[in-house]
């Protein structure tokens, strides 16, 4: 049994984890069920404002190229150290959005192979980090919070860290 | 700060999409992407409903504090403020636990609830709890053991192994988290 076949398991298990154990429990299941998905309704729809409002500047951002100008205006200084090159706008993009990171590893795999070492990296980078921006303002716009402090340096070193262990431990094990 | 990202991206992106001819491009994607935000709504909204429905029947018979009570070691080390038996540990640990196995849809209604807790403890309520940026940090980190998203991205191109990734992805989310609570640390203390 590997590890994909595995993850599909989770799912179905875990749901029917929580039912057993909640009849075991003598919970009436289906009347808990229905309410708290209201709730989840509720949750849901009060998202989309936060999702739309991130969506639309993000998309304006990219659609204006800056940053693939920028890259490029940066290529001789990044030269100088020893970042592989095509994985540094995936590394920048990966904080911002999930689904052009997701486009931008997929190059990597048709340009490179998906089992090249470039391959490999973009893989372990896309699995190692998240979209710190979106997580940030979802999360923190749900609750009303405005002032959100450090917040985003912190996620932003921890996506950092994630970038540069990605290069060391591939580099080391293949 | 969100105020000034939000701002930031928009005023440049029309800007620079301006100077260099792009308008058009600019144009036409303001439209677009509402109604990508209205399909990437779409998605994860019936997730959403269905996960805070089965998390409901979780709370309810006492398996969600059962789970909290497993974790409580570490919880209470990553989240001194939050009294002991609160119920956002609850809701905390099912977010660590979905993230772990790469669950990402299920992640999103955990953590609202978990933030939705921490908000009742907040003190201030338009500025972030430290609580709440460890919480996120662990989020932003990316923890997972189970990548399931690049591991069918590497099968979909035909890798001769898509699962060899794992092991170099669990290092580096490691390190990134490590680092990131040790970071999150850090400046909590000074910042107090």
């Amino acid at each position: 049994m590997n590890l994909v076949n595995l993850s599909t398991l989770i799912i179905p298990f875990l749901v029917a984890l929580i039912v057993i154990y909640a009849i075991y429990k003598k919970i009436n299941v289906y009347d808990v069920f229905i309410s708290g998905a209201k709730d989840g309704i509720e949750m849901g729809i009060s998202i989309f404002p936060y999702l739309l409002a991130m969506i639309v500047a993000i998309n304006v951002l990219l659609k204006s190229h800056i940053i693939e100008d920028f890259l490029v205006l940066l290529k001789p200084v990044l030269s100088c150290i020893k970042i592989p090159m095509p994985v540094i706008p995936m590394a920048i993009m990966r904080p911002i959005s999930g689904s052009s990171t997701l486009i931008l590893m997929n190059d990597i795999y048709v340009n490179y192979g998906v089992d090249s070492f470039l391959g490999k990296l973009a893989s372990t980078i896309q699995g190692s980090t998240d979209t710190t921006i979106y997580i940030l303002t979802l999360y923190f716009g749900f609750v009303g919070i405005k002032k959100i402090k450090y917040a985003m340096w912190v996620g932003l070193f921890a996506d950092l860290v994630g970038v540069i262990a990605s290069i060391l431990v591939v580099s080391w094990l293949f | 700060m969100i105020n000034k990202i939000w701002a930031f991206f928009i005023i440049i992106g029309i800007l620079y999409g301006f100077l260099t001819g792009n308008i058009d491009l600019i144009n036409k994607e303001i439209i677009n992407s509402a109604k990508t935000a209205l399909d990437m709504f779409l998605t994860i909204f019936p997730i959403i409903v269905l996960w805070v429905g089965i998390m409901a029947i979780a709370k309810e018979s006492g398996l969600l504090d059962k789970l909290a009570k497993m974790l409580s070691p570490l919880l209470t080390f990553l989240f001194p403020e939050i009294p002991k038996n609160h119920e956002s540990f609850g809701f905390i640990s099912s977010n660590i636990i979905v993230n772990i196995f790469g669950l990402g849809s299920a992640a999103t209604p955990f953590g609202l609830k978990a933030m939705k807790s921490l908000q009742e403890l907040n003190q201030k309520k338009d500025t972030a709890s430290r609580s709440m940026i460890t919480f996120l940090v662990m989020n932003t980190s990316g923890l997972s053991i189970v990548p399931t998203t690049v591991i069918s991205l590497r099968m979909l191109h035909g890798s001769s192994n898509p699962t060899e990734v794992i092991l170099p992805i669990i290092l580096a989310t490691t390190a990134a988290t490590v680092f990131g609570l040790i970071m999150d640390r850090i400046v909590a203390k000074i910042k107090r």
